[in-house]
């Protein structure tokens, strides 16, 4: 994203980012505020949506799992942008399906500050076997305490572990305090 | 001690503590938003059954799905039956999951190794 990325009206600059997120057939497609019912009523749909076609039942539970966590994540931490009006919305995500198996990308403001901690975490998950991941949850599960979000900071990790695929992402800044957080991970089929 | 019964929802799962046979049922779907709030009951329930338990107590889990605020929770529920345990009292956690979900097995070998209570997983055959 070039420097003048900042002098972009906020709608523009989130329709640049949201092109990117498309990916072979779209299931579902969403953008605008993530809330406790719209996740419930979207894992519904998907559910439904999932039950026509012809998905294994081992693939389909690991896809609404890792679906509930980056559904849940983009709840927990999509941060506001002061100005931002609701149309705009503050949160998106796509699943789409290729010959690969299920992408789910999900995509949300965040403040610039938090970059490089969120980076070097999700560097360390991808850093890590399988058992190391295994590892990793279980004294994240038994050590760390809760944060008031309710988040217990296992989601990512959860997502890699069930996946066994590595994390994307990206980080495309909007002006000097806010860039867009853009995650994609692949449930293989 | 009452019987505590938490009907389930599409996100949250079916929980029945009852005092006089020593039997939990944890069973459904765990994916709120907010886990914390939801299990503080049964948080505080057991708080005050091991003060005065059954001789034997008998935990079935059987769960779809659970997220990872959930992990945490259930990880809370399972360490008030190690005090239990500590206590010479008997307790068993049965771990419920489908034939194919390799991911519910391993999440509760998770616990197992954790938690210093037996536990005895159990396939669901249809």
């Amino acid at each position: 994203m070039s420097d003048n990325s900042s002098k972009k009206p906020m709608s523009e600059f989130l329709s640049e980012c949201y092109a990117k997120m498309h990916k072979g057939n779209i299931i579902v497609a969403y953008k605008g505020e993530i809330n406790a019912t719209i996740i419930a009523d979207t894992l519904g749909l998907i559910e439904a949506k999932l039950s026509d076609e012809h998905v294994d039942n081992q693939v389909r539970k690991k896809l609404y799992n890792v679906l509930v966590e980056c559904l849940q994540n983009l709840y927990h931490h999509v941060d506001i942008v002061p100005g931002s009006n609701d149309n705009q919305g503050n949160g998106t995500f796509v699943l789409s399906k290729t010959s690969e198996g299920f992408y789910i990308a999900t995509g949300n403001m965040v403040k610039s500050s938090k970059i490089s901690i969120l980076k070097e975490k999700i560097d360390k998950i991808n850093s890590l076997s399988k058992d190391e991941l295994k590892e990793f949850y279980k004294f994240v599960l038994n050590n760390q305490t809760f944060s008031e979000k309710g988040g217990g900071g296992l989601g990512l990790i959860d997502i890699a572990r069930k996946t066994g695929n590595k994390l994307k992402y990206s980080f495309t800044p909007f002006n000097d305090d806010y860039s867009f957080f853009y995650l994609n991970v692949l449930v293989s089929e | 001690m009452e019987l505590l019964n938490i009907e389930g929802t599409p996100k949250t799962p079916t929980i029945v503590l009852n005092p006089s046979t020593g039997v939990i049922d944890i069973k459904g779907r765990s994916i709120p938003e907010n886990s914390i709030e939801f299990y503080r009951p049964v948080v505080e329930w057991l708080d005050e059954y091991i003060k005065n338990p059954q001789s034997n107590t008998v935990v079935n889990v059987q769960l779809e799905y659970f997220n990872t605020s959930s992990s945490k929770c259930i990880l809370d529920v399972f360490k008030k039956l190690e005090t239990l345990k500590k206590n010479q009292k008997d307790v068993v956690i049965n771990w419920y999951y489908e034939e194919d979900d390799e991911d519910m097995l391993e999440a509760g070998e998770d616990y197992e190794s954790i938690i210093k209570v037996p536990f005895k997983m159990i396939q669901i055959v249809d």
